[in-house]
């Protein structure tokens, strides 16, 4: 059993408090996952500037060099800053490649995210502790994606927590498990996608990743995860200038949605959009199995 | 005289417990439900209870005798295993509304979620909307009554329950097939429309079809036919 929450900010009212209404989703859904938790959120960011969220758990690395070193194969300006033991790097170089660099040249760091939007942060621990350690509370922008693990099949351990994301401002948080994840890991290897945990979501987040970067709208990605994805899962995703929920043909895992003029908001479990302003008069369903929903700030 | 709970200020468990300990004539209230799971559970007496709010998993499951009324949306599991009494909810519900309910009658004014009425075993379920897909999985008694559309697969595997839809099914399941509409069963209809109003947004027993299980999938041969309600 895992939890997720997902706010897309339709219109300006709620953006100066989308971490705030998205950490009190979280906390909701905290026994739903006591064990972990994780939230990526986007906002507006600045123009020709890529930051990409790095882990390194348990040791201590001196962020600055690491910088410095970035600097150079890039060629171009990287500022870095700590935030406990995840630091968010910007620069106006390759974001792309500087993912791969810092995944192939720091040792026990991972790349979470990276992107002109994106940050993302996970931490083993009770969701609320994590989300109070980063500072959800006092993020803003458009949209936010968090989750809550129960792990079942593999250990609680960090990388195993929720968002996943492997290409620009992509990611995506999951319930369920997909039961292909293997040898579709390994077709998305030959196809240049680097993964960094075994985790079957991972590979889900870099198919949407690969199927975007071949040229796909999300909406083309995900008419390709219904075929390509085996298992069962509630996706709800976060991209650069969207969101989106998906749900398996059969639709075991549960899911609810509600949408205001204001706002969407995705969650595992009706309570955790009760408390959003506005709530009592959302429009609210259950998302149907095997349906694209999208929403875009472009819309 | 209705005693009100709210859900803001004391917990489920205290709820539950009143209506347990009630005997039977009593009238509740509960305000700020805000998605709280297992309302209004495990009710056995002959009691009102009146919700004002949208709730979350299990609302009123192993329900007996009283009625429970929910001014809002229900979550999972809506009436799971409900024995006799009323279930009616004014909004949606999600998935496997009615599951396995062995008798009594919920009704659900919106739309309802994937597997409604899954195994269900007696229990009278009237949706005004639609319902998801594979409603009535595995059916085995009882009546499931669908004013609005049926997504796919509905009844597969069905046993012995009859499903009535009065608008469009996207396919049946294995085993489930169109049958006629006999007085009996426009009768029986034609009760649970009653009973259901104004849930059921005007519907008319001749507006429906009738479905239920062709007998090719499971073990049945003709020597049982008088152990059952016989609906050939």
């Amino acid at each position: 059993m895992c939890g997720i929450v997902g706010l897309f900010c339709k219109t300006e009212t709620h953006r100066h408090e989308l971490g705030r209404l998205t950490a009190v989703m979280l906390r909701e859904m905290r026994d739903r996952g006591p064990d972990s938790a994780g939230f990526a959120s986007y906002d507006t960011g600045a123009p020709g500037r890529t930051r990409i969220t790095v882990l390194a758990e348990g040791i201590e690395v001196d962020w600055g060099p690491v910088a410095a070193a970035l600097e150079k194969v890039l060629d171009a300006e990287v500022t870095v800053r700590g935030v406990h033991d995840h630091a968010v790097f910007s620069t106006d170089g390759d974001g792309r490649a500087a993912r791969q660099w810092i995944i192939d040249n720091v040792a026990g760091a991972s790349v979470l995210s990276y992107g002109s939007q994106i940050e993302l942060y996970k931490a083993v621990g009770d969701p609320d502790l994590v989300a109070e350690r980063y500072d959800l509370g006092s993020r803003t922008g458009t949209h936010a994606l968090a989750h809550t693990r129960m792990a079942t099949e593999s250990a609680v351990t960090t990388n195993g927590s929720h968002p996943f994301a492997t290409g620009a401002d992509t990611c995506l948080v999951h319930n369920g498990s997909l039961s292909n994840h293997n040898r579709l890991r390994r077709f998305l290897e030959g196809h240049g996608e680097s993964f960094q945990t075994e985790n079957d979501s991972e590979v889900a987040a870099g198919y949407l990743s690969w199927r975007m970067r071949s040229g796909d709208t999300i909406s083309q990605a995900l008419e390709g995860a219904l075929d390509d994805l085996d298992g069962f899962y509630t996706f709800a995703i976060g991209v650069a200038d969207g969101f989106a929920i998906l749900r398996d043909p059969i639709a075991c895992k549960p899911a609810v949605v509600a949408e205001t003029d204001d706002w969407v908001a995705m969650s595992s479990e009706y309570r955790a959009i009760a408390r959003l302003p506005g709530a009592t008069h959302a429009e609210i369903w259950e998302p149907e199995p095997a349906r694209i929903y999208t929403w875009s700030l472009a819309a | 005289m209705t005693r009100t709970f709210d859900l803001a200020t004391t917990t489920r468990r205290k709820l539950n417990q009143a209506l347990h300990d009630a005997s039977g004539g009593e009238s509740f209230e509960v305000v700020n439900p805000r998605g709280a799971h297992a309302v209004a559970c495990g009710i056995t007496a002959d009691i009102d209870v009146m919700v004002r709010g949208s709730v979350g998993y299990y609302c009123a499951g192993m329900h007996q005798q009283g009625r429970v009324r929910v001014e809002g949306n229900a979550s999972t599991g809506l009436a799971e295993n409900i024995m006799s009494g009323t279930v009616h909810i004014t909004g949606n519900a999600t998935m496997s509304a009615g599951a396995t309910g062995c008798g009594g009658l919920v009704v659900v004014g919106g739309n309802a979620g994937a597997r409604c009425g899954i195994s269900m075993k007696g229990v009278d379920i009237v949706v005004g909307g639609n319902v998801g897909h594979m409603s009535a999985f595995m059916a085995q008694a009882g009546n499931l009554v669908v004013c609005g559309d049926a997504a796919a697969d509905l009844g597969d595997s069905i046993y012995e329950a009859r499903i009535f839809v009065r608008g469009d099914v996207e396919s049946l399941g294995a085993d489930c097939v169109e049958k006629e509409m006999r007085p009996e069963h426009v009768d029986t209809l034609a009760r649970l429309l009653a009973a259901a109003a104004p849930a059921t947004d005007g519907a008319e027993a001749s507006q429906f079809r009738r479905y239920g299980s062709a007998r090719r999938l499971y073990n049945f041969t003709i020597d049982d036919v008088d152990s059952l309600e016989t609906d050939r």
